[in-house]
């Protein structure tokens, strides 16, 4: 078989979107989103320019949760289904949800230095799960790559990733319920009002992260999944 | 029926094996004592009656975190993990068994803890007493669930602490909670729920752990 | 009782077993013989369930409480007595009359003198002849031993070609030894694995 006979046959049974055409509708979603964040929504009353960074912020934060569930939803069909080719799936999906993740901790630092003037705010719900979470998936791939390669690295991250989405609830009512026992600050991150312009330019910058997150995932799917046929032929040769 | 008998007969021998090797049960008693000695002398100023219920929690935390690594290590070291996955029995019964082990050996340093904290710093309510056995239960739970999957890897005890810290934050929400409030009805709700939801998703799993 | 086809096995990078095909009828005895490596271990183990092949696969018509299994470990817990350790074996296995089992099997392996001592104060070979008892103790129908005589003492040995004997042809076995000539008389089947 040829070589690109045999790279056509790995890109096509990933899906049906062809990667090219994937990335340039991210590309031009993007640069959607960046104009109406930058040009299109109005100023804040009460916080200006700088509140800005809120689109970017949510929509990459509503992206590494899509990310995560996407990870225990591949975790499911790993262990229920048994496919094989989940465990991929599944990585990288967690994989793509921790980039992201980082991003929201650091557009979540700079809307707190912005807004309030310090790095990081104990009081702002979001960002103390995003820490949680990220440090849970971050033992992630500590785990995975304490294990060999096989069956039982695939079924022990499975099963992590499924505790991380049963996580993401609890600790979000943890996080709720320690208000009260935590001296309340006045320091919050506060969303504008949803309205007119401010409405379309958030889903447009959603829409636009999660068409990204998701090339991203197609893009590093193919790449590993080479890797591995790279690997087998290298074992045939052997 | 025959579930609990073989949590019964696996139980026993996780109590056993512990009476017989008398290393972890009295090493987590003088952790605990020595942590409580490192408190007194890591605040700098006397610490109100709220904060010390928190060193308390941690204490809790990380003396558990002493007994869960060692909890699958007999299983490992001698391979006997293959003799209990060979067995008919349900795989989860050994990890119901092995968390039942671990929740007596981590009461059994409470007993000593406890009284030692009221000495040391102050004294512990009937909340924090209820807090006490309801967080005991889902630090049993997914701990030793988590040593199965830890003991597993090269890293081995290296990883346990890393992957149950995030996983033991809403415990600690939940038992300083009921500690502190005047209403700890809720606080002790939600380790309940806690305990419930992820006994179940730990029941449902231990499966997938350790088949290979 | 056990039909493997293209059977393959690799850890990670390393293979470990490939396009093995293997049948094993009720009542037979194959016996798997291979150098140091070449997988027979492994082979064992995904014929015990203990592990998952990576290609091929493999049909079992014998459940997991038929099933008896001798590896390179005793499977026994060394800070519990013998007596204690196929206690909880039998209570797993939910052996019929388990006192009397154990003490018969005990008695037949020589030991029950010591049955009230750690295995952690056994020599090797009275280890592996617990290992044995343990094997033997909820009568399977499939036997997997994994190079059984390896840690045995001639006492030992003979007491195992004692139970061989008496049992080859009522059960069914999957052997891996180093020394084939002993399997020899019980044999029916012979698989010999390459490195």
């Amino acid at each position: 078989m040829s070589a690109r006979a045999a790279t056509i046959r790995v890109v096509g049974r990933t899906s049906r979107i062809p990667l090219p055409a994937l990335a340039a509708v991210s590309l031009v979603l993007v640069t959607t989103a960046i104009a109406f964040v930058f040009f299109v929504a109005p100023n804040d009353a009460n916080q200006g320019f700088s509140q800005r960074i809120f689109y970017f912020h949510v929509s990459i934060a509503i992206t590494a949760y899509a990310c995560f569930a996407a990870g225990a939803w591949q975790a499911f069909r790993l262990l229920w289904k048994r496919d094989p080719r989940a465990d991929l799936k599944s990585y990288v999906c967690v994989h793509q949800g921790v980039i992201f993740g980082t991003l929201v901790l650091l557009t979540g630092s700079i809307w707190a230095k912005i807004s309030w003037g310090r790095w990081w705010l104990w009081s702002s719900d979001q960002l103390v799960l995003f820490l949680v979470l990220f440090l849970f998936y971050c033992a992630y791939f500590m785990l995975r790559y304490s294990v060999d390669p096989g069956p039982q690295r695939a079924n022990l991250s499975a099963v992590y990733a499924l505790f991380g989405v049963v996580l993401i609830p609890v600790s979000f009512a943890a996080i709720r319920l320690a208000k009260d026992i935590i001296h309340p600050v006045v320091f919050t991150l506060h969303g504008p009002n949803f309205g007119g312009w401010i409405l379309v330019t958030y889903c447009i910058a959603q829409v636009a992260m999660l068409v990204l997150a998701y090339t991203l995932y197609r893009l590093e799917l193919v790449a590993k999944r080479l890797d591995g046929r790279l690997r087998e032929l290298r074992e045939v040769l052997a | 029926m025959s579930y609990v008998r073989d949590v019964g007969a696996l139980a026993r021998k996780d109590l056993l094996l512990e009476l017989r090797a008398r290393d972890t049960l009295p090493a987590m008693v003088l952790f605990v004592a020595a942590v409580f000695v490192v408190f007194h002398f890591a605040l700098p100023e006397a610490p109100s009656r709220l904060e010390t219920v928190g060193l308390l929690w941690i204490a809790i935390l990380f003396t558990a975190l002493l007994g869960l690594g060692r909890a699958f290590v007999p299983e490992r070291e001698q391979r006997t993990i293959d003799g209990l996955v060979l067995a008919p029995c349900d795989r989860s019964a050994i990890w119901l068994a092995k968390s039942l082990a671990t929740l007596v050996f981590l009461a059994a340093a409470e007993v000593v803890a406890l009284p030692l904290y009221a000495v040391f710093f102050h004294r512990v309510g009937a909340a924090t007493l209820a807090a006490v056995v309801l967080a005991d239960i889902g630090i049993c739970a997914v701990g030793t669930f988590l040593g199965a999957m830890a003991v597993a890897t090269r890293a081995r005890d290296l990883l346990l602490p890393l992957l149950f810290l995030p996983l033991a934050v809403p415990i600690v929400v939940g038992a300083v909670g009921a500690s502190v409030v005047h209403s700890p009805g809720r606080y002790l709700g939600f380790l309940a729920l806690y305990d419930a939801l992820f006994a179940v998703v730990c029941w449902a799993s231990f499966e997938y752990v350790v088949s290979e | 009782m056990l039909v493997a086809r293209r059977l393959g096995r690799s850890y990670g990078e390393k293979r470990v077993l490939r396009g093995i095909d293997l049948e094993l009828p009720s009542g037979g005895f194959l016996v798997v013989t291979g150098a140091n490596g070449s997988g027979k271990t492994t082979l064992l183990r995904i014929c015990a369930g203990l592990a998952q092949p990576t290609e091929g696969t493999i049909e079992r018509t014998v459940e997991r409480a038929q099933i008896g299994y001798l590896g390179h470990e005793p499977l026994v817990y060394r800070e519990l007595t013998a007596f204690e350790n196929l206690e909880l074996y039998g209570r797993l296995y939910r052996v019929a009359e388990r006192r009397e089992r154990i003490g018969m099997l005990l008695e037949r392996f020589g030991l029950w003198e010591v049955r009230h001592e750690r295995v952690a104060s056994y020599s090797r070979g009275m280890t592996q002849r617990l290992a044995i008892c343990r094997v033997l103790l909820h009568e399977p129908e499939l036997l997997v031993l994994d190079e059984p005589y390896s840690a045995l003492d001639e006492a030992g040995a003979e007491l195992l070609d004692a139970q061989l004997a008496e049992l080859h042809r009522e059960r069914t076995f999957l052997l891996a030894t180093h020394e084939p000539a002993r399997l020899e008389p019980f044999a029916s089947g012979r698989l010999a694995l390459a490195a």
